[in-house]
């Protein structure tokens, strides 16, 4: 149910495209699936016309870590649910991750979960193969079969590549290919089980930790593994201090390492599993249980001022939907993940309003720093994606930065309702999502004729 | 009847130096204290009142255990279920008794031989038996928070009997009230915690109770079983985030000047698990052995919660010495769970 115009006008916005530097107000003319032309009091003869006035106009969002669920588990989410919540959280782009039944680690996996992207998305499906069969962590999975059919990188997320040689010869192999590997950094002997952040919390509910060394530590080799291999290594959901400031330090090496951080590890502490919503007792809230987990202010501090200074190239949703029954159970038995798509600008337009992250540094982040560090501009047609330079794709996500909403289960679209933010005033409201000249998400419902 | 304005003329007796009214109210006091619980799932959040107003309350029930006819009307007509899914024996038969002791009907079941066994969740357990009609579920889990999960859905009142390594509320209860027995009151009494505070709930509720009662408070062992950040005074600048106790690693000094000594069982698994290289040298360095209470002071309480592991965390005759209270922790555990019985079912009452 999407709606297609010959072009489209948005008018009288604020626009921010930080990949062209332009920050002030503009008109947008859309027009055949790609951005025509930007500029001041622009004109088009039987264009849909939008009044962004008082709105932010933005390029489409880019969601490099995606769980879409389908295929295997599809009372989680859909694709067709879960693309329909990236196109209300204002995403055109999502990646999504292999860990579905059965993993996306063949051709035939990757083809399905495209066609059924390509029969019912409302955003724009990039798919990311197993580095391994099975995402066993055994044996490499067909890389570069993968890769011919549309691969955007290989990660066994959920699962960390725990096997040094087997990630050795992962970020060899796909070096070749073009390809990162992105790491789901959890050592698992040292995680052992771990349901929650190693730290007073845990020693208080009595939950059984696991430390931040246990992501630090595989961090730690997997850089000097890019290094020694010149694969290029992608870290998904970085969440403590000590592997922001590895990441650091290995940028500045000059080694081809990239990173994204959650929404979540951005907001909340490890505190949020024994306090829920400021309740009355001890929470052992099901829906903060997430991998990785929760964990210190200092860290939170660390992820906000590696994102402000770009040693974190992205902001990634780890959107992970689960049905209410994975969550009403015992902590340690609840499924980890959160449902993200639509809450990831909410989230960080709260940290933009508080003054701790600047507007535009959070837009770059949602848009051509995760396009930038899977090279996603290099792929056939996507020359341009996340920026809105004439020729580009024809994404573009509209906000009101001012306008608040009330997270309630029911107002997302996402089968997912599992947040630990139900109850929680967000600011931003997306108001029009346009994915390749299509409004794919508009507000009040004034789609165009 | 309201036991807890009973006086208690052993406690005046004790009470002879100038303590802050908050912690230690004069006896006439303590019927002020209201019971205002609808469940008991660990002692973090009890104040000192509450521990006493359960304590004077066993006080009570211990009277009623020595009578001829050891039993009471008062929970006559209530239904208390027992819900194990793991093995107990001290603590599943002290309930049991509890309940019997105050006129109640006591339903055992364990998750053996139940519908757990093919696979229902918790939750439409704890549905299961509100509909049959359960007053007070006495619920032990070895998933921690299990019984958290239980009461946010259920309207009968939740008894924790053991949550993982959580809590363990009315074990800790019934130490604390063993050891006021026998030392009055407890603040600024030295209490030594030995062994396996990691994995121990016993400890962890006993902690809460302890300090919350102003003992001074040392928890001992090597520092693997030692769980994270217990002993550091603040936590991302929150000073209740954890119980204030002192975490020594030498037993020598752990013990000097201790009051109350109270070894916890180690599990053959810590030392499967790594934790420590061998039971031979777990006890060679943490064994309570006669020669070692000495650095205790004379007569120091020794405790145990059970089941003993003798020749490992404590050598038979300190278990069996006459400073031990071991045997009668157990008992006291019937009058200590008849009092929170007692007042999940009357007190809310009374207070009303």
């Amino acid at each position: 149910m999407t709606t297609a115009a010959a072009s489209i006008l948005i008018r009288g916005g604020h626009v921010i495209d930080p990949a062209t530097g332009l920050d002030g107000r503009a008109d947008v003319l859309l027009r055949e699936g790609r951005v025509a032309e930007i500029g001041a009091r622009l004109e088009a003869a039987g264009a849909w016309v939008f009044d962004a006035d008082g709105l932010v106009v933005c390029p489409g969002f880019v969601d490099l870590h995606t769980h879409l669920r389908e295929p295997g588990f599809e009372h989680k989410e859909t694709i067709e649910s879960g693309t329909l919540a990236a196109a209300r959280g204002g995403f055109t782009t999502v990646c999504a991750m292999p860990n579905t039944d059965p993993p996306i680690d063949s051709r035939s996996v990757v083809e399905h979960v495209q066609r059924r992207a390509a029969e019912r998305g409302r955003a724009r499906v990039l798919v990311i193969g197993a580095v391994t069969k099975g995402r066993a962590g055994e044996r490499l999975a067909e890389l570069a079969e993968l890769a011919e059919a549309g691969c955007v990188g290989f990660s066994d997320d959920g699962a960390c590549v725990a096997n040094a040689a087997l990630m050795r010869n992962a970020l060899a192999y796909a070096s070749a290919l073009g390809l990162p590997v992105i790491q789901h950094a959890e050592d698992p002997v040292l995680a052992d089980g771990g349901v929650m952040h190693e730290g007073w919390v845990a020693t208080r509910l009595g939950l059984r930790g696991q430390p931040a060394a246990a992501e630090e530590a595989i961090v730690a080799r997997d850089i000097e593994l890019a290094a020694l291999t010149g694969g290029r290594l992608h870290l998904a959901h970085l969440s403590t201090a000590g592997s922001v400031a590895l990441v650091r330090a290995a940028k500045a090496r000059g080694i081809a390492v990239t990173a994204e951080v959650t929404p979540h590890h951005l907001t909340l502490t490890h505190m949020a599993v024994m306090r829920a919503g400021g309740g009355e007792g001890l929470a052992y809230d099901a829906n903060a249980r997430v991998s990785p987990p929760l964990r210190e202010e200092a860290d939170v501090a660390a992820c906000l001022a590696g994102l402000c200074d770009g040693t974190i190239d992205a902001v990634a949703t780890d959107h992970a939907p689960h049905a209410d029954t994975d969550k009403l159970c015992e902590f340690d038995l609840a499924a980890p993940g959160m449902t993200g798509l639509e809450l990831a600008l909410g989230l960080l337009l709260r940290r933009v309003h508080e003054g701790s992250l600047p507007l535009r540094t959070a837009i770059a982040r949602l848009t051509v720093g995760p396009v930038r560090a899977l090279r996603l501009d290099e792929r056939p047609g996507l020359a341009g994606l996340g920026t809105l330079a004439p020729g580009a794709p024809a994404d573009v996500t509209v906000f009101d930065p001012g306008a608040t909403w009330v997270v309630e289960p029911r107002a997302l679209a996402s089968k997912g309702k599992n947040t630990p933010f139900i109850g929680w005033e967000l600011p931003g409201r997306v108001v029009l999502t346009v994915l390749a000249g299509r409004v794919v998400h508009a507000a009040d419902g004034g789609l165009p004729a | 009847m309201r036991p807890s304005s009973e006086p208690s003329d052993r406690r005046t007796a004790v009470q002879n130096g100038p303590l802050p009214d908050t912690l230690a109210p004069a006896p006439a006091d303590r019927g002020r204290a209201t019971w205002t619980r609808r469940h008991v799932l660990d002692l973090d959040d009890f104040t000192a009142d509450e521990l006493a107003l359960v304590m004077d309350t066993a006080d009570v029930m211990r009277e009623v255990l020595a009578r001829d006819v050891p039993r009471l009307p008062t929970l006559r007509g209530t239904t208390i279920v027992t819900l194990f899914y793991e093995p107990s024996t001290r603590t599943r038969a002290s309930f049991e008794l509890a309940g019997k002791a105050l006129g109640a009907d006591v339903i055992n079941l364990s998750a053996s031989g139940s519908s757990v066994e093919k696979g229902e969740s918790l939750i439409d357990t704890v549905r299961t038996l509100q509909a049959i009609g359960a007053d007070i579920l006495v619920m032990r889990h070895h998933r921690s928070g299990a019984p958290y999960l239980a009461a946010r859905h259920l309207r009968a009142a939740v008894v924790n009997a053991g949550d993982g390594w959580h809590a363990h509320p009315t074990q800790a209860l019934l130490d604390l009230y063993t050891m006021r027995r026998h030392l009055g009151e407890l603040r600024g009494r030295k209490v030594v915690i030995v062994g396996d505070i990691m994995h121990s709930r016993v400890a962890r509720s006993n902690l809460w109770g302890l300090t919350t009662l102003g003992a001074q408070v040392v928890v001992c062992g090597p520092p693997t079983l030692i769980p994270t950040g217990l002993g550091r005074a603040r936590h991302e600048g929150c000073e209740t985030a954890l119980p204030p106790v002192r975490v020594e690693h030498d037993l020598r000094r752990a013990l000097e000047g201790a009051d109350v000594v109270m070894a916890l069982r180690l599990q053959t698994e810590r030392m499967r698990a790594g934790l420590i290289p061998s039971l031979r040298e777990y006890s060679r360095r943490y064994e309570l052995t006669s020669e070692r209470l000495r650095w205790a002071k004379p007569n120091a309480l020794v405790m145990h919660p059970g089941p003993m592991n003798e020749g490992v965390e404590i050598a038979p005759d300190v278990a069996y010495s006459v400073q031990s209270r071991i045997e009668e922790q157990v008992t006291n555990g019937v009058a200590v769970r008849m009092a929170i019985l007692y007042l999940l079912r009357t007190g809310r009452r009374a207070a009303a």
